[in-house]
């Protein structure tokens, strides 16, 4: 696989931290529930970068999205899902818990799969972002879609993006997956309508098609 | 009057195919835009302050310095100074801004006080309850008393069944946008045709000056047919705000607080039968809550309706917590839990199989054929016979297995519709209903069903919903849509082919209704080589369009469409004794569901309503309420649990599509297959490890606690 090249890092503004860890760090309104744990990991987070402070104003950055540059005005609080959706019009990936527990929205982020709810725009410059409109072009849908329209792995379709885009990852890395390794690999995400029977033949299937052909 | 009945089974050429959604393509590619995601030139976006408190009174209320806040363009008061807010999440205050965030900073600004009143909001414990519940008055079938003293036997159990959530992955809410006299609404509904109606009565503005729009949408399960509060107050923003539209949707904590419930259902249930296995007798005293009005009274004994002896007891418990909304199945999970875990312990006791006892019993049925050959089959394609042990008897080891079943039934007729279906003179084809596709598969089945009648393939049909300039189209809930639209879309495009056969008699030079509309030709009867191909046909129609409705009316379906079905569910599961864990290997399902449209899409709300009705609410969905502070504990999607792919087991769908089934006409199937599987998977939990986990969901915590005789 041809992994592209991640583009070129200057010295562009950071956050300096997770969104994740100030969750964890803030715990959960009631506490009870294993607020200690949380506690301990959030202090396990790397501390802040010495980068210069941005915001709390809308800052420019760019962001490398489905292979162009995009230039953008975001407050640092954007996370690159909201920068994605309601800056860039890129609706494919989609918010729905908005604290990284569901996986609509993950995106490809430097050869990982990402929620892009749980990472702040700023903290995306610089890295390969790929997105579910780049898998696709105009009817020729990529395997990973064929087979979850074939195998009719979707209903209301909203969990549907995040799920390809974690079969494609998965697939990516994976080119001969066992049934319990696509369960597996498909973990992070969550769908309502219960379309798990098809997906796990789409992503099966996707896995053969997939194999020797020409990759998005 | 044309005769509008379906054709015969072995005619049809594109009804009954399994074909792929036609919005497949669109959905897959991340290229379909749900109202969420629909970005309007100038819009604003919405947030909502809720009230922290379970039960407290607004003293004051302070909007200043949010009124002044960056980017605020309107603040919109819903609860204001002496509201009773009645549970945590209430609506208060909402407020309009050029991006979200900048709304929440405002939101941060409100300055509200409350003086706090008692809540209560824990309904399991009817001792607890005192004046917050409410009876419902006995009802009383037969001589109850004189049938449990004949009783050879009498099983007295306890069962418990949750609140849970919708949780729907698109949240609550839309774009609303009122200039002058005229709203538009982007929403996220199950009733297009039914929110419209509501939008006018909220909003006071005349139904014909409401608009809606939606191309898809991201979940309902029941719980998104009205405007609801937040609607409103987005489109009071946008009246404030110049008409620029606003748009609204809950953030997933306010969405599982307040997005909608399926009430609980507790009972204290006790089973007289004779030594055979025949019930003879039913008593419940049963309790539940869909929040502070009470509500949700299960439909018990369920399916079993004619136990001959039978007295009830039920009451109404009302908790600071949001209203019950419907439910996939309203009540009947709770229903075939109660009765149907009863009647497993009841086999039990008896040393008795429970699939002799459930098919023994389906005299008391509405169907008692169907249930036996359903019960049968689900057996046969679970291997019952030779897989079945009695209860406890899993063998040696610390992991436990066993099998359950459970039976249901559903009504699911054809709603009120209406369809245009337009033929143009290029041979274009569209049907046009103010439906909606709810993730059912609803737009596919139109088309089949246009095309089927026309004779044209699938592709040569637009299918047209998803707005109220198209023909009214009932609501999509219990399961009434495929009926409705089916029905309505056959007689409009039979009355439109009607029409065309009139407009091309002369030129093919024979009767209209000598004409019969096949594989792409307008041809005569018995005679194919005299016609004229589909295309060729429409150009005789010049300059005119043919435009013919047909509707559906639910009190004389004419044989299209019908209600009434029946299913049975077998789960097969393995519990590890030592922690607690429920692992599903297996669950098969049958269902009835008359004339099957789309089988692939039928199969996949089968296998929906397994999960995430089923696996989901056997194992691990749950509304936790904290008795501190009167909130939603788990508001969040990390402690609010659902499946996941890995958590499903492998599921088994067997359709009826026998002959007699066929000739019912089409009957709904969203709500049916998410009813038995809860049922179905605690007897089979039961079964394995030899003690009955009274609540659902089956937690490792609860399934531990039955194991040592002790309570979760």
């Amino acid at each position: 696989m041809n992994q592209p090249k991640e583009p070129g890092d200057p010295k562009r503004l950071r956050s300096g931290f997770s969104r994740r860890g100030f969750i964890r760090g803030v715990g959960i309104g009631s506490g009870a529930l294993g607020g200690a744990v949380l506690h301990e990991e959030a202090l396990a987070e790397p501390p802040a970068a010495a980068a210069g402070v941005a915001g709390p104003g809308a800052v420019s950055i760019t962001l490398q999205v489905n292979g162009k540059p995009q230039a953008l005005n975001v407050e640092p609080r954007v996370t690159l899902l909201d920068a994605l959706r309601n800056h860039l019009n890129l609706t494919g990936a989609k918010k729905v818990c908005d604290r990284g527990t569901c996986g609509a929205c993950t995106v490809i982020m430097a050869g990982k799969v990402v929620y892009a709810c749980n990472v702040l725009a700023i903290d995306a410059q610089g890295k390969n972002i790929q997105t579910i409109e780049s898998l696709s072009t105009g009817s020729r849908l990529h395997p990973v879609e064929a087979a979850f329209v074939r195998h009719d792995a979707q209903q209301c379709g909203y969990c549907t993006p995040g799920f390809v885009m974690a079969a494609k990852n998965f697939l990516d890395k994976n080119p001969n997956p066992t049934m319990q390794q696509i369960e597996h690999g498909l973990s992070g995400n969550l769908c309502r309508c219960g379309t798990y029977v098809g997906m796990r033949q789409a992503v099966l299937e996707a896995s053969k098609a997939m194999k020797g052909g020409p990759r998005a | 009057m044309p005769d509008y009945s379906w054709p015969p089974k072995a005619k049809r050429k594109v009804m009954g195919r399994r074909m792929d959604r036609l919005d497949g393509p669109e959905k897959a590619s991340g290229r379909a835009k749900y109202s969420s995601d629909v970005q309007r030139p100038g819009m604003l976006y919405a947030a909502i302050l809720t009230s922290p408190h379970a039960h407290a009174r607004v003293t004051s209320l302070d909007t200043a310095e949010a009124e002044r806040s960056p980017g605020v363009t309107a603040v919109e008061v819903v609860s204001g100074p002496g509201t009773e807010i009645q549970w945590a999440g209430t609506e208060i205050v909402a407020v309009a801004a050029a991006t979200e965030d900048q709304a929440r900073d405002a939101l941060r600004k409100i300055k509200v006080q409350y003086e706090v009143l008692p809540h209560f909001v824990k309904d399991e414990d009817l001792n607890k309850a005192g004046s917050r519940a409410r009876a419902a008055g006995e009802q009383v079938t037969g001589d109850p008393d004189q049938a449990f003293k004949q009783a050879d036997v009498v099983h007295e159990g306890y069962y418990g069944i949750p609140v849970i959530t919708h949780c729907t992955l698109e949240s609550h809410g839309g774009i609303m946008e009122w200039q002058g006299d005229q709203v538009a609404h982007w929403a996220s509904t199950q009733a297009l045709t039914g929110i419209r109606s509501d939008i006018s009565t909220s909003l006071k503005v005349p139904v014909g000056n409401v608009t809606v729009h939606q191309d898809h949408m991201g979940g309902g399960f029941g719980s998104k047919f009205a405007a609801d509060r937040w609607g409103v107050a987005a489109a009071q923003l946008s009246k404030k705000s110049g008409g620029r539209p606003v748009r609204v949707f809950l953030d997933r904590a306010t969405e599982l607080q307040i997005g909608g419930v399926r009430p609980s259902a507790y009972a204290k249930v006790r089973l007289a039968a004779r030594k055979d296995g025949t019930i003879l007798g039913w008593e419940s005293q049963s309790w539940a809550s869909g929040g502070v009005g009470g509500g949700g009274r299960p439909p018990i004994p369920y399916v079993y309706t004619n136990i001959p002896n039978q007295r009830q007891t039920h009451q109404a418990v009302s908790i600071n917590a949001q209203g019950a909304r419907a439910w996939r199945a309203p009540n009947h999970q709770q229903a075939c839990y109660i009765t149907q875990a009863a009647m497993d312990d009841l086999a039990a006791k008896l040393n008795m199989d429970p699939l002799e006892l459930f098919k023994k019993n389906a005299d008391v049925t509405a169907r008692a054929a169907v249930y036996r050959q359903q019960l049968d089959k689900a057996a046969e394609l679970i291997e019952w016979k030779k897989r079945w042990h009695p209860r406890g008897q899993s063998g040696p080891g610390t992991v436990k297995r066993g099998l359950g079943l459970a039976v249901h039934t559903w009504g699911g007729a054809g709603h009120a519709s209406q369809c245009r279906c337009n033929i143009h003179a290029d041979g274009s084809v569209e049907v046009e209903l103010a439906s909606q596709d709810i993730g059912t598969g609803t737009r596919t089945i139109i088309a089949q069903t246009a095309a089927e009648t026309l004779g044209l393939p699938v592709g040569a049909i637009k299918v047209k919903i998803g707005d109220t300039a198209f023909p009214p189209s009932g609501t999509s809930g219990g399961s009434t849509t495929v009926g409705g639209v089916s029905s309505s879309t056959r007689k409009a495009t039979m009355n439109a082919l009607a029409k065309l056969f009139e407009s091309v008699a002369d030129s093919i030079g024979a009767p209209a209704e000598q004409l019969e509309a096949v594989e792409g030709r307008i041809q005569v009867k018995g005679a194919p080589a005299k016609g004229l191909a589909w295309k060729a046909a429409c150009q005789k129609l010049g300059v005119k369009t043919i435009t013919e409705m047909g509707e559906n009316n639910p009190k004389q379906p004419g044989g299209l469409n019908t209600g009434g079905v029946g299913g049975a569910q077998i789960a097969d599961v393995s519990v590890d004794t030592e922690t607690g864990l429920v692992t599903i290997n297996k669950i098969v399902a049958v269902q009835d569901c008359g004339l099957i449209i789309n089988p692939k899409t039928a199969e996949s709300q089968c296998y929906g309503g397994m999960i995430m009705a089923g696996v989901c609410g056997a194992l691990f969905e749950e509304r936790v309420m904290d008795e501190q502070t009167g909130r939603v504990l788990n508001a969040d999607m990390e402690f609010y649990k659902l499946a996941g792919i890995g958590d499903i087991g492998q599921l088994v769908v067997h359709l009826n599509m026998e002959p007699e089934h066929d000739q019912r006409g089409v009957v709904g199937l969203g709500e049916p297959p998410s009813i038995a599987t809860i049922t179905a998977i605690a007897n089979a939990v039961t079964n394995a490890i030899g003690v009955r986990v009274t609540n659902v969901p089956l937690t490792p915590a609860r399934v531990l606690a039955a194991l040592e005789g002790r309570t979760a």
